[in-house]
């Protein structure tokens, strides 16, 4: 049968077949282990309501900051601030820093980069984030709340519709242990001090049902949290450069930063097209950044976790809620993820894990099985040790901040409108001294 | 718009297109016998709506897709028309359940 092709961080195509062959393959397959939930975290009981606190936090760290301008002169180069990786981290942050007037390029390595911009799974996501740092629940939160309004800045200012919907995002379950699981997680999240609360229900199958009509016998129920949404995260890439094109911020692919350095008060970027200038320096390379940041006394020790995606053919529309490893997009067709693989820089898909994906799929939602692929491939998350994100401005080479994370997509809006008005005014809020990396100084107890 | 070729031969195989009676002959693909009932346009994309017909006859373009016998988006030039085969054009996206 032919083939149909795409192609995608580090996409291989693959052979037009069913799901349902898919999985009966994967059963076969002793490797199909690969696989766990969106979020290692879990899930609950009650319907928790916002109290007056959770707003004062959303505030303190979320989108509400206003948009700051450029107070230093420019010093030491052609641009005022050069970011480094025209990924959805590094295009959201010259997006928002354009807005603030400043002079910004953009300098992309190009196609041979590894790169999830174009291989995620586009959730914009808040259920069951933030154990351990409950202030990166404040922030997805803040971010996940600004982002309908981000993506009506976008289409106003260029035209590109990025998809975003926030009906409310499902994680259903196979077993009734799973399920207690994830409630008593999603107990212990919310206990944390400091907690950010969101709303979310623990549901049974029955109540599953009303949603979705067409779970499999197995699932036993799910939890749920309204404030989880999805978008079409190409277009949202896509938006991104018209974005920085139309607000005149120079973007120059093929130019893979192999040194930066602080000079004349400003840092001097070396690329594989010669040499740039700017003020300030954000670097926002993806896993590259592992290498760059220590030259401007930064660190971002990431590492590449893999993980498949599976695509179908366009169908009508059906499931109207994202779940953690299912969703339907925009125009139609179903995404399936995802899978939590330790691979290096290995992007080659593995057949075992996409069907294991598979497989986990139909065992969810049965009508699946008759579907056609379309494409699968293989991407890889940059992860921090804790997973959480890293905002920090360097203590020796003021004017050089590295920002990375783990969900790019949810995190987008707040990128754009809180967290790049603040470099280009000079500097991150305290509020930010928790994203730092020097977290991972921390003796590991013994 | 299409005529068969004077020496195709080949036994006569009754299907039906949207519920329709039609004929074909046997070793036609279901895109052929499309055309040859006059059938150019068999879709309509699922995104903008335009009209889509067979185009590479040969496997590549998925122009062709149909529902056959209840199942959707399969390629019309890849499937053997047969007796009694239940053809149906298909508006926009298949139905994740056919
Ligand atoms: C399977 C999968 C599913 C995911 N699902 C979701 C999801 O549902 N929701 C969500 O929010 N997030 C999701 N993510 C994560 C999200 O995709 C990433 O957080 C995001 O894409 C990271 O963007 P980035 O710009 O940091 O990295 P990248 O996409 O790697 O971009 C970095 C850019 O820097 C460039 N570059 C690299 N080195 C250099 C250099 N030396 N000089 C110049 N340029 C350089 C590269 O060309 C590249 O364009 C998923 C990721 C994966 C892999
Ligand atoms: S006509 Fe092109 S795939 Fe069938």
């Amino acid at each position: 049968m032919a083939k149909r092709m795409g192609r995608s961080g580090g996409a291989r195509p693959k052979d037009r077949t069913t799901l349902a062959g898919a999985g009966k393959k994967m059963r076969d397959c002793p490797k199909a282990s690969g696989v766990q939930d969106e979020d290692p975290v879990g899930r609950l009981k009650r319907n928790e309501r916002d109290s007056p606190r959770d707003e004062q936090a959303v505030e303190f760290l979320g989108a509400k900051t206003g948009v700051g301008t450029m107070t230093e002169p420019k010093r030491g180069g052609e641009f005022d601030i050069a970011v480094v990786g025209g990924g959805l981290v590094g295009t959201a942050v010259a997006w928002g820093l354009a807005r603030t007037g400043a002079k910004v390029a953009v300098l992309d390595e190009g196609d041979v980069a590894v790169r999830p911009s174009r291989g995620n799974f586009a959730l914009v996501w808040l259920q069951g984030k933030g154990m351990g740092m409950p202030e990166y629940a404040g922030w997805t939160r803040a971010s996940t709340d600004s982002w309908a309004g981000f993506a009506e800045m976008l289409l106003e200012q260029t035209g590109v519709d990025v998809a975003f919907r926030r009906p409310g995002g499902f994680m259903p379950v196979l077993s009734q242990a799973e399920l207690e699981t994830r409630a008593n997680a999603m107990m212990r999240l919310h206990n944390q001090p400091e907690m950010v609360r969101y709303p979310y229900e623990v549901l049974d199958r029955a109540a599953l049902l009303k949603e979705m009509p067409f779970i499999g016998p197995e699932v036993v129920g799910g939890t749920y949290c309204p404030l989880d949404g999805h978008c079409n995260s190409l277009r949202l890439l896509r938006a991104l450069h018209t974005g920085l094109e139309r607000s005149g911020v120079a973007y120059r692919p093929n130019h893979r930063v192999e040194r930066v350095e602080p000079r004349d008060g400003g840092f001097r970027l070396t690329t594989a097209a010669g040499e740039i200038r700017a003020g300030k320096v954000v670097l926002a390379a993806g896993h590259d950044s592992a290498r760059l940041a220590p030259m401007v006394g930064l660190e971002a020790p990431v590492r590449p976790q893999r993980g498949h995606v599976i695509v179908t053919e366009k169908t009508a529309p059906f499931l109207h809620h994202p779940t953690g490893y299912v969703r339907q997009t925009d125009e139609g067709g179903v995404m399936i993820g995802d899978s939590f693989e330790e691979a290096g820089f290995d992007t080659t898909l593995q057949p075992g894990v996409s069907s294991a994906i598979a497989e986990r799929a139909i065992r969810f939602f049965p009508l699946l099985a008759k579907l056609n692929v379309v494409r699968s491939w293989a991407a890889l998350r940059v992860l921090s040790p804790d997973g959480y994100p890293i905002y920090e401005q360097s203590a020796t080479a003021p004017g050089a901040f590295v920002v990375t994370c783990h969900s790019g997509v949810t995190l987008a809006a707040n990128h754009a409108l809180t967290l790049a008005p603040m470099i280009a005014a000079g500097g991150l809020s305290d509020a930010f001294k928790v994203f730092s990396a020097r977290r991972f100084h921390v003796p590991q107890a013994a | 718009m299409f005529r068969r070729l004077p020496d195709i031969a080949g036994d006569r195989v009754s299907f039906t297109i949207d519920g329709r009676p039609a004929e074909a002959r046997s070793g036609d693909s279901v895109a052929a016998a499309l055309l040859a009932n006059g059938v150019a346009a068999c879709r309509n994309t699922p995104v903008s709506g335009a009209a889509r017909g067979p185009y590479c006859m040969m496997g590549v373009c998925f122009d062709c897709l149909v529902t056959i016998d209840g199942t959707g988006n399969r390629q019309g030039c890849q499937v053997r028309v047969a007796p009694g085969m239940a053809v149906e054009t298909q508006d926009g996206k298949r139905e994740a359940g056919r």
